[in-house]
């Protein structure tokens, strides 16, 4: 076998190397290959630390986002001094500085159905380090039609997911995929929305990290990597799960009668696309005008629909009803006189108006356009945004 | 005794509880023993018909229950039953 190394990455990469198992032929398989990482967030910052300090030869980073205050709290990729600036540009500064050993691609575009496969065909592995429905569904088919194996991993407060898809056996047949385990997504009303989201910072750091590990499992062919198993992780009770996924004949891709060849509309396929029948529009009020009736003296009555852990990184005067248990506290909104409704962002004060006035009969209320968040930026720049 | 584990986006609709017990020796029975304990988490795991939600896998160990008899599944004293949701990430 040649040796591709020089003499500064082979006592680099040393403790590999001395790893009978892995030796230098492993590192030269790292080497050579080509890892995509899908989202350079919580997931992608450990995992593009850890593949480019192991001396994976070329990493190509998708991620179309900027930098901001609230990613600090998991996003260890990045600094204070870095707000505002590209995630996947500062992200390839990073690593280059962590290992000049290698190649970096910046791909600074959102995914979509229309490149997904032009970008997935120029690498050998994928790691999907997302955070929605729409794009973890595009990435799995797209790895599928392109015959990628993609190593996946999801995480939701203290809770975290992580598997290897799609994954290219010895005997020459793949393994279950994305679709296997969930042939179709939840639709939007009944997973929790991003007021109800959040994430441990940790929890994507140790998730982000088992990603780089099957990774580097895949291109090495060192170990049994994840395939057709889903492990589980739970932070709070450190609970652990390794579960079976099996083919399911329903897969639409691959399972017994596939009836999807090409990439698809993934927004829609969520529910995200056209706006559901229960959007019917309430009455709104803008922050200004809502400020300006208080100038005046005639404030109306506030109530504040969100949780009491939002209510205290930032409140406006209102009363504190959260969403559920705004039904059995209808005697503490009054029908005769105007009355502003307001949450985070103005999604869930609409909902509850609607409910208000379909079964409570109410013809008073206003929704507080774009919620705290409008009031923030509108009238009081004091207020934390969450 | 049997258990089964909630997984962190149903928890709102147990209080909290991450486990539920119920003497259930079927997968259908100790579903429907946690759902008339926490009316709340019935439309997230089955539709108006009353079927398990095509995006919820229930495992019993680190079998899905599709490779076993499905919702009819026995279930052994001590057992461990697991509902999987799929997750999106932080932001979703």
């Amino acid at each position: 076998m040649v040796n591709p190394f020089t003499k500064a990455e082979l006592e680099r990469y040393s403790r590999h190397l001395i790893i009978p198992e892995f030796n230098l032929e492993g590192q030269r398989k790292l080497k050579e290959a080509k890892v995509l990482v899908i989202g350079s967030g919580g997931l992608g910052s450990p995992m593009l630390l850890y593949l480019a300090a192991a001396g994976v030869g070329h990493i190509g980073i998708v991620d179309f986002d900027v930098i901001e205050d609230h990613n600090l709290q998991r996003q260890v990729l990045f600094g204070v001094d870095q707000v505002g600036a590209s995630k996947a540009q500062s992200a390839k500064e990073r690593i280059l500085e962590l290992n000049p050993h290698i190649d970096v691609t910046v791909h600074e575009t959102r995914i979509t159905s229309e490149n997904a496969l032009e970008l997935i065909e120029q690498y050998d592995v994928v790691a999907d380090g997302t955070d929605n429905f729409p794009t973890r569904y595009l990435v799995n088919d797209a790895c599928v039609l392109a015959g990628k194996t993609n190593v996946y991993a999801s995480i939701y407060r203290f809770e975290g997911q992580c598997s290897v898809f799609n994954y290219l056996r010895p005997d020459g047949t793949r393994g279950p995929n994305y679709r296997d385990l969930f042939p179709s997504p939840p639709p939007p009303g009944l997973v929790p929305s991003c007021s109800e989201g959040g994430v441990i910072g940790v929890l994507p750091g140790i998730l982000g990290s088992l990603q780089a590990l099957e990774v580097i499992k895949v291109i090495s062919g060192v170990g049994d990597v994840l395939d057709g198993r889903l492990f589980l992780f739970d932070a709070a009770t450190f609970g652990t799960r390794t579960l079976k996924v099996r083919p399911n004949a329903k897969n639409p891709l691959t399972g017994e009668n596939p009836t999807q060849t090409a990439l698809i509309d993934y927004a829609m396929f969520c529910g995200l696309g056209a706006a559901p029948k229960e959007e019917r529009p309430v009455n709104e009020i803008t922050p200004a005008a809502l400020d300006a009736l208080g100038k005046r003296g005639e404030a109306p009555v506030l109530i504040d629909v969100r949780e009491p852990y939002e209510f205290a990184i930032a409140e406006m005067g209102g009363v504190l009803m959260p969403v559920d248990s705004v039904a059995e506290r209808t005697a503490e909104i009054p029908k005769d006189r105007p009355v502003v409704i307001h949450c985070r962002s103005g999604v869930r004060s609409a909902r509850v108006i609607r409910m208000l006035e379909d079964q409570h009969g109410y013809h008073n209320l206003l929704n507080l356009k774009g919620g705290i968040l409008g009031w923030q930026e509108e009238v009081d720049p004091s207020l934390a945004r969450y | 005794m049997n258990s089964i584990i909630i997984p962190t986006p149903l928890r709102k609709f147990t209080s909290g509880a991450g486990r539920f017990e119920s003497p259930a020796n079927s997968v259908q029975d100790l579903l429907n023993d946690l759902v008339q304990s926490h009316e709340g988490l019935r439309p997230h795991l089955f539709d108006n018909d009353g079927d398990l939600r095509s995006f919820i896998r229930v495992y019993v160990g680190d079998e899905d229950i599709h490779e076993l008899d499905g919702t009819a599944t026995r279930l052994s004293a001590g057992t461990e039953v697991s509902i999987i949701p799929a997750i999106a990430g932080g932001i979703a």
